[in-house]
């Protein structure tokens, strides 16, 4: 029942600095951290540890008076060296010194036998206990999933097509058994089918080939093809009173590892990528990471944007800050704070654009062309004016202007009948960047998605 | 040029927020953005890198579209006169240049003028930042009045449209009509003897030759349908003393293509507007599906009154509609205005052809309007919505329909 489904909407932002598939032998980063601000929808963070504590790798840190039993955990043994607030006492970030030996907390591990005859109960509570379930995010809102829930389905996406994303295969690599251990788990929890989305043109990966009793689909296309919301749109869309949840492969191993080896697993290969790297490679460390290590030595010059994640969807983090909890890029690109005399009138061609509008001949590149783009916005917020451009980047049948201004009309009726459980900020990136009106498309939908949570 | 951005980032202070001239920042800042793109980069979280365009590279595309109707319209104005007092004059001389850049300049100042002062007026009342948009209307304007237009109608109709047609909405994104055309419509209705009748040839005070007619193609079909003789033999009949500019009678299928007759200044020649149409069409900015749909609707109405054929004027061979009057202007600079269109891409065709009917049926069936294609679109801005509607309506259901499977 496989399915394969060929995307032409969207666009590709074909980066310089992408990163080379080998592992940089760089000093490994000292400091780590959480941060409450990375888990969408948490409301209310209850600390659990003292600046002074010592915590091993598993050790519960935080977690959400909302959603008591799932605990955020330490991703390395050491020292909380810094509870970090910011306006109003609110929690920013948790930083952890990390020893030379990373010790961790020991769960309960499982063989293959008792793998089958685990239950879902025992399933959750292991899970939410190990600091794997935050892995989980529940469509639609894109929250943390809530144990209680029986989804549809799950899905996965094997491949990221966002500019300059990590190898998803290469940097899971050697989490084959864990992969399919992870897997073992999830199907504890719904009855529907596992959804596991390959690149129709790329080679499938061998820690996803011989995965088995769930669905494998292919697709095709230019970014967002890679986007889970996009993939659930195409093959199990999602309707009102519907919960599908989705996680990472990175999720799924660690999952896996939890149950196989009893440890929470929070070691990662990190991409660190831009035109302002000057290796762009892969970086092994541990979910959170300090930026500072990681870039040491590596940059081509110092007036540059750390962000963790994609230029999309990512967060500017400073030089001494953290990788997101979901994170495994750190983009580089540089500060774009200049003024250009009569810039919006001056034929560019090393711009990337997607519209063809006077003087933008980036198109006359060609596909293979990579750009070294800045964090310029390239023009002031207006009105919406342009037509037709957001529909040409969203390969799903929606009508985003419309669903945005029922968003900002706080309509809720208009925001169901449009779509809004179908999406989250990723799948409407693309309209932020095209935007000629330069509008935060992104933070619209997130603003719609908690009118609809709230409402 | 660090040197004049230092001078004005020192001025800056003074507009800000606290600063004497604090009223006038939308205005300062529109003035600065202008020569220097400003510094401003993405925030925190979302999008890290932006699309290079923007809305004034995007809104100055559809002006360099213009420029060639705005062109061929300063030498046609010379012309016109130069044939009608009865000077030989061949159509690309520098006579005739002059003579139009004389009579089409100050028109065009004038709007710019006028719509920017109200624009400004706007940006310091209520706060908000100027509208690119009159880039487009101060261009648009000029190109839809006829060249004898007195400069003070084209002065209030082009403050009536920014002020009624955009402004009292909120301004440029948030306006239902057409603002040129809505200007335009002004004109008609409140000064209808500078805009029809023979008001298509800048004569400038010299007696034109025996015989001279200073009507436009539609005016003379109209008045072959009265008299019940073809409409073609009625437009080879009228001006047949002059020496059409290129090639056959003066109102011949081709001199009307080409654009050698009276009407007003940008809209003669439908090869100068698919000119502009190919430039909007290849930059992306204007939307084919419009231009080509509202060329099609035109046809396939001209073709049923063909069928009908209860008077000559609903004889003419639908191609003439499409080459005579303001349609092909009409079509690619009036009806793609992306904020007045339907702007789904299933309503575009719709809207698109229905502009191109309704057209068609107000020159043919009502004598009154000859210039059918400004009622149409704005006719059709007011019902843009309503087939957006009806579109956005269907998604929804077909939302519903899965739901339910």
């Amino acid at each position: 029942m496989s399915k394969i489904v060929k995307l032409k909407k969207g666009f590709d932002i074909n980066l310089a600095g992408k990163a080379q598939k080998k592992i940089a032998n760089t000093p490994p980063s000292e400091t780590f951290a959480i941060k409450p601000t990375d888990f969408v929808g948490m409301k209310r963070p209850k600390l659990l540890v003292a600046e002074g504590d010592n915590v091993k790798a598993g050790t519960p840190v935080l977690y959400d008076k909302m959603q008591e039993n799932v605990m955020i955990c330490s991703p390395v043994s050491g020292e909380v060296v810094e509870v970090k607030r910011g306006a109003k006492r609110k929690l920013l970030e948790i930083k952890i010194l990390a020893d030379k030996e990373v010790e961790y907390e020991q769960f309960k591990t499982y063989n293959v036998s008792e793998l089958k005859s685990l239950s879902r109960e025992e399933a959750t509570a292991q899970m939410t206990k190990g600091g794997v379930w935050a892995n989980i995010i529940q469509r639609p809102y894109g929250i943390i999933a809530k144990e209680e829930d029986t989804p549809k389905s799950i899905f996965i996406s094997a491949f990221d097509t966002h500019p300059l994303a990590a190898d998803i295969a290469f940097t899971l690599k050697g989490d084959e058994e864990a992969f399919k251990t992870g897997i073992e788990v999830l199907k504890k929890f719904t009855e529907g089918p596992i959804h596991l989305n390959h690149d129709l043109n790329g080679e499938v990966s061998s820690v996803f080939a011989n995965v088995e009793g769930i669905q494998h689909n292919k697709f095709s296309g230019p970014h967002p093809a890679g986007n889970v919301g996009v993939q659930i749109h195409h093959i199990d869309p999602i309707a009102k009173g519907d919960i599908v949840w989705t996680i990472s492969p990175y999720g799924v191993a660690q999952i896996g590892k939890l149950f196989s080896k009893g440890i929470y697993d929070a070691s990662r290969l990190v991409a660190i990528a831009g035109s302002e790297v000057k290796d762009p490679q892969y970086y092994k460390t541990y979910t959170g990471a300090c930026v500072n290590k990681m870039v040491e030595g590596n940059l081509k010059q110092d007036h540059v944007r750390f962000i963790s994640g994609n230029v999309l969807t990512g967060e500017r983090v400073e030089k001494d800050g953290y990788l997101g909890f979901y994170s495994n890029l750190l983009s580089v690109l540089p500060e774009g704070d200049h003024s250009e005399f009569l810039g919006w009138l001056k034929p560019k061609k090393e711009v990337l654009s997607f519209h063809r509008a006077w003087g933008l001949f980036s198109f006359l590149n060609g596909k293979n062309k990579e750009y070294v783009l800045d964090t310029n916005t390239n023009g002031e917020v207006r009105a919406f004016v342009e037509t037709g451009v957001f529909e040409k980047v969203t390969p799903m049948d929606i009508y985003p202007v419309y669903l945005l201004k029922a968003i900002l009309a706080e309509d809720y009726d208009n925001m169901e009948a449009l779509g809004i459980y179908e999406v989250i900020e990723e799948d409407l990136a693309l309209c932020e960047y095209v935007d000629v009106s330069k509008h935060d498309v992104q933070q619209i939908v997130r603003d719609g998605l908690e009118l609809m949570q709230n409402g | 040029m660090k040197f004049l951005h230092k001078i004005l980032e020192k001025q800056k202070p003074m507009f800000e927020k606290g600063g004497k001239l604090e009223k006038f920042y939308y205005l300062f800042e529109a003035g600065e953005t202008f020569l220097f793109s400003p510094p401003i980069t993405a925030g925190k979280k979302g999008v890290q890198v932006r699309d290079a365009v923007d809305l004034k590279r995007m809104m100055m595309t559809v002006v360099i579209a213009m420029i060639p109707c705005l062109i061929w319209g300063i030498f046609n104005v010379g012309y016109q006169h130069h044939i009608a007092v009865g000077e030989t004059t061949s159509f690309f001389s520098v006579d005739n240049l002059l003579f139009g850049a004389r009579w089409v300049l100050p028109i065009v100042l004038v709007s710019y003028a006028a719509g920017g002062i109200v624009e400004a007026i706007f940006a310091v009342v209520r706060k908000h930042p100027i509208n690119e948009g009159f880039l487009v209307t101060g261009m648009l304007i000029p190109l839809i009045v006829p060249p004898t237009i007195p400069l003070w109608q084209v002065a209030l109709a082009t403050v009536f449209g920014v002020l009624v047609g955009k402004e009292i909405f909120g301004g440029t994104g948030m306006n239902i009509l057409n603002v040129a055309m809505t200007a335009r419509a002004f004109l008609y209705f409140a000064y209808p003897s500078q805009i029809s009748g023979e008001v298509w040839t800048q004569l400038a005070d010299k007696t034109p030759v025996n015989g001279y007619s200073g009507a436009t193609a539609l005016a003379v079909a109209y008045e072959s349908s009265t008299t019940d003789t073809s409409v073609i033999s009625g437009l080879a009949d009228t001006n047949s003393v002059l020496a059409a500019p290129f090639g056959g009678d003066f109102f011949s299928f081709q001199n009307m293509l080409i654009g050698g007759i009276p009407g007003s200044i940008g809209e003669t020649s439908t090869l100068m507007a698919l000119l502009g149409a190919l430039i909007l069409i290849a930059t992306g900015v204007g939307s084919w599906k419009i231009i080509v749909s509202v060329f099609a609707g035109a046809f396939a109405m001209g073709t049923i009154f063909n069928l009908v054929g209860a008077n000559t004027f609903m004889e003419l061979p639908a191609e003439y509609h499409l080459v005579m009057g303001g349609l092909a202007f009409g079509a690619v600079f009036m009806a793609t205005d992306p904020v007045s269109a339907s702007q789904t891409e299933t309503g575009k065709w719709i809207y698109g052809v229905l502009i191109g009917v309704l057209t068609v049926i107000i020159r043919v069936v009502n004598p009154a309007y000859p210039e059918g294609i400004m009622l149409a679109v704005l006719f059709m801005n007011v019902f843009a919505p309503l087939i957006d509607f009806y579109v956005v309506q269907a998604n929804k259901k077909r939302r519903l329909a899965r739901a339910t499977v």
